[in-house]
């Protein structure tokens, strides 16, 4: 691919069916990377015309304006005018428009055309247009707008051929693209516009405005005040079910697969401390990771296709009064939800957020839900020191426990965002919830099968790299230095890591933690759980069986209850997640909120852990 | 012209129809400027003239809204429909 060949970028309103026409124009060949400093999106894909012309084709984030609101849609705005540092500076500009949805898009077409660069209009969805009775006289839009105008229907084999050939024709005419012109419209620019649009409009097109009929029964019943809630609440409890029992499989061959490159390492002829490097610290480490592909790519299934049929937006909607008591905006819902598998995607999937501020509240509070990383050393704590009986009759004591340690991360979140919206943002405008809603669109497995792809190899990509030096780091602070020869206790209390959990010491005493403790954190950082397995080696317990069983005994007879509540509540909030940390630096394009969320959690962590060791002991639990 | 009263979108109930008489961004006290406010509403379609129909509510403070204008279906909070004058029957 050249990097002189010819770039034609597509701009649209959100919702218009641009993404799926990127995905019929380039398939499989599109590349997905961010812009340099942000976290939008960059997806470029080249494509042959059928004149034999090798073009670049820029799918740009949805807007109404060239007048930016949020990241995404300053990143159009700066590709359309050529204000980028990089090479994508469009020769042509394809407007694509939802042909049964056209008010909106042809004033986006009228101030697209004030740039000065060759634009051209692609009226997508043709064919859902024409089941609903639209026509439009496409030639005479041509005339009007001044501009060539094109149908398209992304989903159809052939659907993008006029599109295609209309693009060769605006290259083949390629002039020096003169200096992008635009200024931002002020109201009455943009009253003019939309009554220019609506003129021709109603000039052009028959049977525009009326309601899909299918999208409204449809809404009586979605947006219905109390029907809705139970719908949304619905189709939350089968996501769960199925990122916690559909993943299980996948998790497990990953698991087993990674065993057995272990093993393999194992029985290699090398140096035990070559053997640890690789089997401990890489695979190890890469797969504490990768276990979570499959309950990743289930969730943004789940994601993708609510997106695609138009339901995120209600679910935005139904949520919005909700969330807004906390402070968050409603499109925080979905990314907080989907961090009770795995804070990773979750905080992935706030790109649907539109504000930078809102998103970043979203992103802090993300790592306080309960993710399933957790549940492995809850239920280590809560077997050995919570007793299994039954409380006000029928209530299991230890469900009820872990019930209250979800719960109180919830609180916590609510809290925090409340905080950070009175303290921080204090005093800086709220931002309104305005957002279209789209009528409902079956969606298109070739869509979502793209999408998903793109979403696996950037979170494998992200766990070779950063995520995996951090492994090697902790793993080395585990490792050196050596044990003496003939030392009696696990290699791991000579390790620097001992040395650090001996230093803090004094720091963690008021929270009832022994050193022990202190060490076994270390290691939790690569993944919560691994905590559990930590623990088990500073007590001394070989594996075997039921080495589960083994550890929660060597605790309850080494720990006071009081100890162990505060472990729990310390979980409950303690950025004990390198992986997270790590998605925060790439999400939010520095280490500022990475060092934010860190020590924030950790402030909190220390106080809830101090004032349950102490209200424990008082209540003489020591 | 019409005889009906000027009512703000905001304080529309569900099933209301009508026409957009003006925007009027000052007399909200939404989070942003007035002008910013105008222009996102002229940007989702709410220009004088337009037909616009409230279809839903939220369950809580019957809030937020959904209203049809003209073509397309936006939510949008009550607030902010507020810089809405709107006069009823279309």
């Amino acid at each position: 691919m050249s990097d002189a060949a010819p770039v034609v970028a597509l701009v649209g309103n959100p919702n218009c069916g641009k993404t799926a026409l990127f995905n019929a124009l380039t398939g499989s060949r599109q590349k997905v990377a961010n812009y340099p400093g942000v976290t939008v999106e960059k997806k470029v894909g080249p494509i042959t015309t059928p004149a034999g012309r090798t073009v670049r084709i820029v799918d740009l984030p949805g807007t109404y304006s060239l007048r930016a609101r949020s990241p995404d849609e300053e990143i159009t705005r700066d590709v359309v005018l050529g204000r980028t540092q990089n090479d994508v500076i469009p020769d042509l500009i394809v407007c694509v428009a939802d042909a049964s949805n056209l008010r909106l898009a042809l004033r986006l077409v009228l101030e697209l055309k004030q740039v000065g660069r060759p634009v051209m209009l692609s009226l997508n969805m043709m064919d859902i247009a024409h089941r609903r009775g639209i026509e439009i006289d496409a030639e005479r839009l041509g005339r009007e707008l001044g501009v060539p105008v094109v149908s398209s229907v992304a989903v159809r084999r052939g659907g993008t051929d006029a599109l295609l050939a209309e693009i060769d024709c605006r290259l083949a005419e390629r002039r020096s693209a003169a200096a992008a012109q635009w200024r931002a419209p002020d109201a009455a620019a943009l009253r003019r516009a939309q009554r220019e649009a609506d003129r021709i409009l109603a000039a052009v097109a028959r049977g525009q405005g009326g309601r899909d009929s299918l999208t409204a029964r449809a809404d009586a019943v979605l947006l219905h005040p109390v029907a809705g809630l139970v719908v949304l609440l619905a189709i939350l409890f089968v996501m769960f079910q199925a990122v916690f029992a559909w993943a299980q499989p996948g998790m497990d061959a990953i698991e087993a697969a990674f065993g057995w490159l272990g093993g393999l390492v194992e029985a290699m002829p090398l140096p035990d401390l070559a053997k640890s490097f690789l089997k401990d610290g890489l695979i190890g480490g890469v797969g504490s990771v990768v276990v979570f592909l499959p309950q990743i790519v289930i969730l943004f299934f789940f994601i993708l296709v609510l997106e695609d049929l138009g339901y995120m937006a209600r679910a935005a909607f139904l949520m919005d009064r909700i969330m807004g008591g906390a402070g968050l905006h409603g499109r925080a819902f979905i990314p907080l939800l989907s961090s009770f598998a795995c804070a990773i995607p979750g905080i992935m999937s706030t790109r649907v957020i539109d504000d930078r501020r809102d998103r970043l509240t979203t992103i802090l509070v993300a790592p306080l839900m309960t993710c399933s990383a957790r549940i492995p050393v809850y239920t280590l704590i809560i077997g050995a020191f919570v007793p299994d009986r039954e409380v006000w009759g029928y209530i299991g004591l230890q469900g009820l426990v872990m019930f209250g340690l979800y719960t109180v991360g919830i609180v916590g979140a609510l809290l925090v965002s409340f905080v950070v919206k009175r303290l921080i943002w204090r005093g800086r405008p709220g931002e309104p919830f305005m957002l279209e809603l789209p009528d409902y669109k079956l969606p298109r497995p070739r869509s979502l099968a793209i999408g998903l792809w793109t979403r696996a190899t950037i979170f494998l990509k992200r766990a070779g790299t950063i995520i995996l030096s951090m492994m090697i780091l902790i793993w080395l602070l585990a490792s050196f230095p050596q044990p003496p020869e003939g030392a009696a206790e696990p290699a791991i209390n000579y390790s620097l890591a001992a040395r650090i959990g001996t230093a803090i010491q004094p720091v963690t005493a008021p929270l009832g933690f022994n050193w022990q403790i202190n060490v076994a954190l270390i290691p939790g950082m690569a993944a919560r759980e691994v905590a559990v397995g930590s623990l088990g080696t500073i007590y001394a317990i070989s594996g075997g069986e039921e080495v589960a069983d083994r550890i929660g005994q060597a605790l309850s007879s080494q720990w006071s209850l009081a100890t162990a509540l505060a472990f729990l509540a310390w979980y409950v909030f303690a950025p004990q997640c390198a992986s997270t940390l790590a998605v925060i630096r790439r999400e939010t394009g520095g280490w500022r909120w990475l060092w934010v969320t860190f020590f924030y959690m950790l402030a909190l962590a220390y106080l809830a852990a101090f004032v349950t060791y102490r209200v424990a002991l008082a209540l003489g639990a020591g | 012209m019409s005889s009906q009263p000027t009512i703000a979108l905001g304080n529309a109930r569900v099933g209301f129809r009508g026409r957009i008489l003006a925007i009027a961004a000052g007399r909200v006290a939404a989070g942003l400027p007035a002008s910013e406010l105008e222009r996102r509403l002229l940007e989702l379609g709410f220009v004088e003239g337009a037909d616009v129909e409230v279809l839903h509510q939220g369950l809580f403070g019957r809030d937020p809204i959904a209203v049809r204008v003209a073509h397309t279906t936006v939510g949008l909070r009550r607030r902010e429909a507020m810089a809405v004058l709107v006069s009823a029957g279309a």
